[in-house]
């Protein structure tokens, strides 16, 4: 953590929405004690898939339109992040049109892979939009796409999923 | 992406959140996640930075062995920088405090695909 606290970031959107004359966003919230289910093998030994928000598409494929697209596109882990494009409404696109491993972090886990920090990658990173302002369509919608992905993923199961966000 | 990572882990799936929004992933409540203090847009890291991409990927699959309790956010000590004058005005929006906007900064919210190049909406149509 830097010096200073982290960003709130729930605090200032309500203060810059009061100000811009919005009704109050309503982020979702789960106080309850979330689902949890064990590690079955060292990270140096499981198979990981990369879900990640940041509107990441190939070219030949359909790019996502910002209006709580809740689709998923799936992303071939071994293409080059430079072959990655990006497209949201709610985040500055230049640095990550630049390089794409920053929200969509191919090239590095697959160098992780390489090092032995990480045992293998999916044959897929699923890819998805952020910013669905609709928690309905999000757990309905988005999170059951997300579910099939990677359970249906050739060859060994998935034994770790990192989820990237913008 | 906390409602995704509660249905994964639901069917059955470790998971891990990376996250730079600390407050919005304390509100959604993962199972599990790493907290980086970067700027939104650049969760794993800065451009063309690789071994820095590198170290919060370590870091984050590192809090994915060590987390024990459901709900835990681990702060992986990742940070911007030694300066943290990009936190003043930084929020959604194209104003993530490294490049500045004012007012709601986001992009229209068009229903139409929006394609990074000219040439991916042909090859879409194509295909």
């Amino acid at each position: 953590m830097g010096e200073r606290p982290p960003v709130d970031y729930i605090a200032r959107t309500r203060e810059q929405y009061a100000r811009l004359g919005y009704d109050d966003y309503r982020w979702a919230e789960r106080p309850d004690t979330p689902p949890w289910t064990p590690l079955a093998k060292p990270v140096a030994e499981a198979n990981l898939a990369l879900v990640a928000s940041g509107g990441a598409y190939l070219r030949g494929q359909v790019a996502f339109h910002w209006q709580d697209d809740t689709g998923i596109r799936l992303v071939p882990s071994d293409e080059p992040a430079s072959d990655v494009r990006v497209t949201h409404f709610a985040y500055d696109l230049v640095p990550a049109r630049e390089d794409p491993n920053i929200v969509f972090p191919v090239d590095r886990l697959r160098e992780l892979v390489d090092d032995g920090t990480l045992g293998s990658l999916a044959p897929q990173a699923v890819a998805c939009m952020g910013g669905i302002y609709s928690v309905r369509r999000a757990e309905q919608e988005l999170a059951p796409a997300v579910v099939e992905a990677v359970s249906g993923m050739d060859g060994p199961s998935v034994d770790l999923v990192l989820l990237v966000p913008v | 992406m906390g409602l995704v990572a509660r249905a994964l882990e639901a069917a059955g799936f470790p998971t891990l959140c990376l996250t730079a929004a600390h407050s919005i992933t304390a509100a959604v409540n993962p199972p599990r996640a790493a907290f980086v203090d970067l700027p939104l847009g650049y969760t794993a890291g800065r451009p063309h930075e690789p071994e820095f991409q590198r170290e919060v990927l370590r870091r984050a699959l590192a809090a994915a062995e060590t987390i024990e309790s459901p709900g835990t956010i681990v702060d992986t000590g990742v940070a911007w920088s030694d300066d943290d004058s990009w936190k003043d005005e930084a929020t959604s929006g194209l104003n993530n405090g490294v490049n500045s906007a004012e007012g709601d900064s986001r992009r229209d919210r068009v229903a139409e695909p929006q394609y990074q190049f000219e040439e991916d909406r042909v090859a879409a149509d194509a295909g």
